[in-house]
């Protein structure tokens, strides 16, 4: 990358951070402008995660919200504070887990700098179960290819929903009630920080060693093993580490949502994130991350008007009731995919953006 | 006497009940130039399949540099079917995975060539240096390997300089030509270090005068990087320019091997493959 690229990354990467951090310190975290930055947040590390299974490795996996599950509740049962637990599981005697990680930090840290740590050592630890459980599902499911691997990781992820709400597990998950009273950010600019920390750890893993073999196994795995890259190891590898941060991905959205369920872990969140990752271009983190705040600014903001009866000024509560926000939206992705073929990004990064730009304003010099 | 590099010991490859390669023997010595030729069918990219761990024989042994690395005896409902020799003589199952051979030191080409097509000429050489790096993936995530990723890239450089390909190197490899695609994968093969280079049709396409670029060429890295070749070919220029020996295959079957010279003159190979001209 050259000097004028990496100038250029910087400082949009800057200023976008900049941005958030004004907009936290203007405006009430109950802001809608915080609410999408929040969410797109974390769909983008999801989306992102998604990506580097799907879009760069090549393995069609859909079991994305099944691992989001397992970090959800994972830091929900972790960080609810000890005195709120016997509310939040009323109807399993105060639940199996009698501690919880951020007193536990908060012991010796101090409050403010052990709840942090807390909160973050429990999202670490969804990620880890995430993981483990990815390792276990795919040395049987990792076998498949394309469209059967999608069926079976869709199937697993269902089937951990149910298990999820089973009864007799209540004393840990709360059965099909919601874990609540956890600790969160209140503010956008922490969601923007980490997200942007693991986004950027996922880039230099895509562009290492590893992440090469995992593209050359996307492009021709025949050629692949050929060439020495272990199919088993590497498909493993890349299916671990993205359930990993689908994982942390997934205990943020819990931090987000201020209440755990598994219901709103269904397929329909595995295929938002999938359509995200198509929209943005697969095999692209920048297009992953600008599909995530577009689709949700759409969906939680500019479209919201369309299903409560004002839209642009326009009032007609006979059009615009329930459910016509996705009808909009689902035209508007129509569009977006019959006019961008790749994506919006195709398989371009942020930086490449200036490429384009030289390469147009050439043209037209030369034209001239 | 040179090293034996490579011995396919009784190899049967069958399939349902078709005998692709009939109990194929075949030994290539440190340094040589060996061409397996013959007829469409006769399965020749078969044995090669069986050599580079693609297929599992379904009986017999491959040896590389004095090590069992492959052995297969006929199993299940193959043990009724078997239509080959040797049965039962074989006891042990090695089927290592092509990666597995490859970091033995074997590396290959394709008859129909595979590149990495998203990729560019440079990166696709760099991709076959990952099974020799060392490092894991959390040192190469955080780039702790700095040394060996700038020494793979230099080599990557060189090795590119070598097969006149370093000044298109940042172009789209599905972009090249296809004389230069077939000399990229064969670039790729190189940068996993092989000792044994298998090169399956290495000149499917090519006129003429590529060709005998080709030749050159193969003999070209063979004396720069110490190399030992085998290939399948049907451009009798090139396989009786460049071969130190020769095996014929037929209907699965090995029919002959020997020096050019004999080949040439041999009598059921002239028959089965290489034909009589029309004026003679």
């Amino acid at each position: 990358m050259t000097r004028k690229k990496t100038i250029f990354t910087a400082a949009v990467l800057a200023a976008l951070l900049a941005a958030c951090i004004i907009v936290d310190m203007t405006l009430p975290t109950y802001h809608i402008v915080v609410t999408v930055i929040k969410k797109a947040t974390v769909y983008s590390l999801v989306a992102v995660s998604m990506n580097l299974l799907n879009g760069f490795t090549g393995l069609f996996s859909l079991g994305q919200a099944g691992f989001m599950l397992l970090g959800a509740y994972a830091y929900g049962v972790l960080t609810i504070p000890v005195e709120k637990r016997p509310g939040v599981y009323q109807y399993f005697d105060g639940g199996a887990i009698k501690f919880s990680i951020p007193e536990i930090f908060s012991g010796f840290l101090g409050d403010t700098v052990g709840t942090v740590v807390g909160m973050l050592a429990a999202l670490l630890i969804g990620g880890l179960l995430a993981a483990l459980m990815a390792y276990l599902i795919g040395l049987p499911v990792l076998r498949l290819k394309s469209d059967y691997l999608a069926i079976a990781t869709l199937g697993f992820a269902e089937i951990l929903r149910a298990f999820f709400q089973w009864n007799a597990l209540g004393p840990i998950t709360n059965g099909s009630n919601l874990l609540k009273s956890y600790p969160a950010f209140s503010h956008a600019t922490p969601y923007v920080v980490m997200v942007g920390l693991m986004i950027a750890v996922i880039l230099l893993l895509i562009t290492s060693t590893y992440g090469r073999a995992f593209r050359a196994i996307r492009d021709d795995e025949v050629a692949a093993e050929a060439m020495g890259i272990n199919l088993a190891k590497h498909k493993r590898m890349a299916f671990i580490i993205s359930s990993f941060f689908a994982g942390i991905g997934g205990g943020m959205m819990a931090m987000y949502m201020g209440t755990i369920a598994a219901a709103p872990f269904k397929s329909t969140l595995t295929y938002e994130i999938l359509l995200i990752v198509v929209i943005g271009g697969i095999g692209s983190i920048t297009g992953s991350v600008l599909a995530s705040f577009l689709y949700i600014f759409s969906s939680e903001w500019l479209l919201r008007g369309l299903d409560s009866g004002t839209f642009f000024g326009i009032n007609a509560p006979s059009i615009f009731k329930n459910g016509f926000r996705m009808v909009v939206l689902s035209v508007i992705i129509m569009v977006i995919v019959l006019f961008f073929r790749k994506g919006i990004m195709g398989d371009k990064e942020l930086p490449d953006l200036l490429d384009k730009k030289a390469r147009m304003r050439k043209k037209e010099a030369a034209g001239k | 006497m040179s090293k034996n590099v490579l011995k396919v010991e009784n190899a049967t490859m069958q399939f349902g009940g078709v005998v692709a390669v009939d109990n194929l023997n075949l030994e290539i010595n440190e340094g040589e130039i060996v061409a397996l030729i013959g007829p469409n069918g006769a399965g020749k990219t078969t044995a090669f399949n069986v050599v580079t761990g693609v297929y599992q024989p379904t009986n017999g042994a491959v040896w590389f540099n004095g090590e069992k690395i492959i052995e297969n005896h006929p199993q299940g409902k193959m043990k009724k079917l078997y239509k080959g020799q040797h049965d039962g003589e074989y006891t042990g199952v090695l089927a290592p995975t092509p990666d597995k051979i490859t970091k033995l030191g074997m590396a290959r080409t394709f008859q129909n060539i595979r590149l990495w097509k998203s990729q560019t000429v440079f990166n696709n050489v760099l991709i076959a240096k990952h099974c020799r790096a060392t490092s894991n993936v959390f040192s190469a995530t955080f780039r702790m390997n700095r040394k060996e990723e700038a020494a793979q890239r230099a080599h990557v450089e060189e090795l590119l300089k070598i097969v006149g390909l370093y000044d298109v190197k940042d172009e789209l490899a599905t972009s090249l030509p296809y004389g230069k695609q077939r000399r990229l994968e064969i670039a790729r093969a190189l940068a996993a270090e092989p000792q044994l280079l298998l090169l399956d049709e290495p000149a499917a396409g090519m006129n003429p005068q590529e060709t005998d670029e080709l030749t050159a060429f193969i003999g070209e890295i063979r004396d720069k990087f110490k190399l030992t070749i085998f290939l399948i070919e049907h451009h009798m220029n090139l396989v009786m320019g460049i071969s130190d020996r020769i095996y014929v295959l037929d209907f699965g079957k090995l029919i002959a091997e020997g020096t050019p010279a004999e080949i040439q003159n041999n009598q059921r190979v002239i028959d089965a493959y290489l034909g009589v001209a029309d004026d003679a």
